[in-house]
């Protein structure tokens, strides 16, 4: 389906880039930024907004997989340019177990750094990343918007990193 | 992506109606809280009345726990009735009393159907809680992004709406076999 709102990918960082470096909201009072996630992998989980339903069936998903997730020391943030009260609602409505960072001001500022901003409907695309703990892009993809993509992506690009970084990975995870 | 994995009949656990050996493998992941796979039950019925040992059908359960708070135990009533051979029977009261699965109610139908009621509450304590693991996690890698999850011989079938549609990929997915 032909969508004129959606963005090529080519804006994407590469596999082997570092990850664009952010700081946003997790909740009204805390903030994360990647580079205190080093030492971690993180998956990056863009989704358009909260309540959607695709959206909705995503993150929860994501919150089942959860313990899969973590048996790779991966952290997961679900990203949206919905503010931190949003979100704060969202997660409790979905009893969500990961924390929903708030890309809102300046609006989508961070999914325009990852190329994955939608300008026509002003909310990001569904992509993901799946960065390193040195902060490296490993794997992303980009989905179609109405689309959920799954977690089997994320799962065996996290298999791959693991395979990578098999003689360093004694490191325990939180 | 989006394959199968582990196929039909690699473990010897998988729950099939209708001969093993039929041209036609429809596999759901379910959750029997889902509305949607409230709607897909009645659907696969159709479908099964209309293609009879043609088909073969594969429940693996896919509860969304989080979302569904009386799903997993769901899961581990259906799982305690398959040991006692009577996982459809149970599946299909679970599917035909959506809006009644709490505690209570999976223990009448447990007893309705002659199981131990000791059994039962250490289901409800999660003794299949790694088998039911088991499957969610098989529909993961599998590709499954939501519930129902079908697969038809291995591959998964997205556009799933009413008996016609999925009747029509069945019985084209049956002359290519």
């Amino acid at each position: 389906m032909p969508n004129p709102a959606a963005t090529s990918g080519d804006a994407m960082p590469k596999i082997g880039e570092r990850a664009p470096e952010f700081t946003l909201h997790s909740t009204p009072d805390q903030s994360v930024s990647l580079s205190e996630l080093r030492g971690h992998a993180v998956i990056l989980a863009f989704y358009p907004a909260d309540w959607s339903p695709v959206c909705g069936d995503q993150m929860s998903l994501y919150n089942e997989v959860l313990p899969e997730f973590r048996k790779y020391g991966a952290e997961l943030m679900g990203i949206s340019v919905d503010g931190v009260w949003c979100h704060a609602a969202f997660a409790r409505e979905r009893k969500l177990h990961f924390p929903l960072l708030a890309d809102f001001e300046p609006k989508g500022a961070v999914a325009r750094r990852y190329g994955v901003y939608r300008l026509h409907d002003g909310n990001s695309e569904r992509a993901l990343f799946v960065i390193d703990a040195s902060g490296v892009v490993r794997w992303r993809y980009l989905s179609p918007v109405g689309i959920n993509p799954g977690a089997d992506g994320i799962l065996t690009a996290l298999e791959n990193l693991n395979q990578a970084n098999a003689p360093a990975s004694d490191r325990k995870d939180a | 992506m989006a394959h199968l994995t582990p196929p039909v009949g690699s473990r010897d656990r998988d729950k099939m109606q209708g001969p093993p050996t039929a041209s036609v493998t429809l596999v759901e992941y379910g959750d029997y809280e889902c509305p949607a796979c409230g709607d897909a039950y009645g659907i696969i019925k159709a479908v099964q009345r209309a293609m009879g040992d043609d088909l073969c059908f594969v429940f693996r359960n896919f509860p969304l726990s989080e979302a569904h708070p009386h799903a997993e135990h769901a899961a581990e009533i259906a799982e305690e009735a398959a040991v006692a051979g009577q996982f459809w029977p149970m599946h299909d009261a679970l599917f035909e009393n959506q809006d009644a699965l709490d505690d209570g109610s999976l223990l009448s139908y447990g007893e309705q159907l002659g199981l131990d009621r000791q059994r039962l509450l250490r289901a409800l304590r999660g003794s299949h809680a790694e088998r039911i693991r088991e499957d969610f996690l098989s529909g993961v890698r599998s590709g499954v992004n939501g519930t129902p999850g079908l697969f038809v011989n291995g591959r998964r079938y997205d556009g799933f709406g009413d008996p016609e549609s999925l009747l029509a990929v069945l019985r084209a997915a049956m002359a290519n076999g």
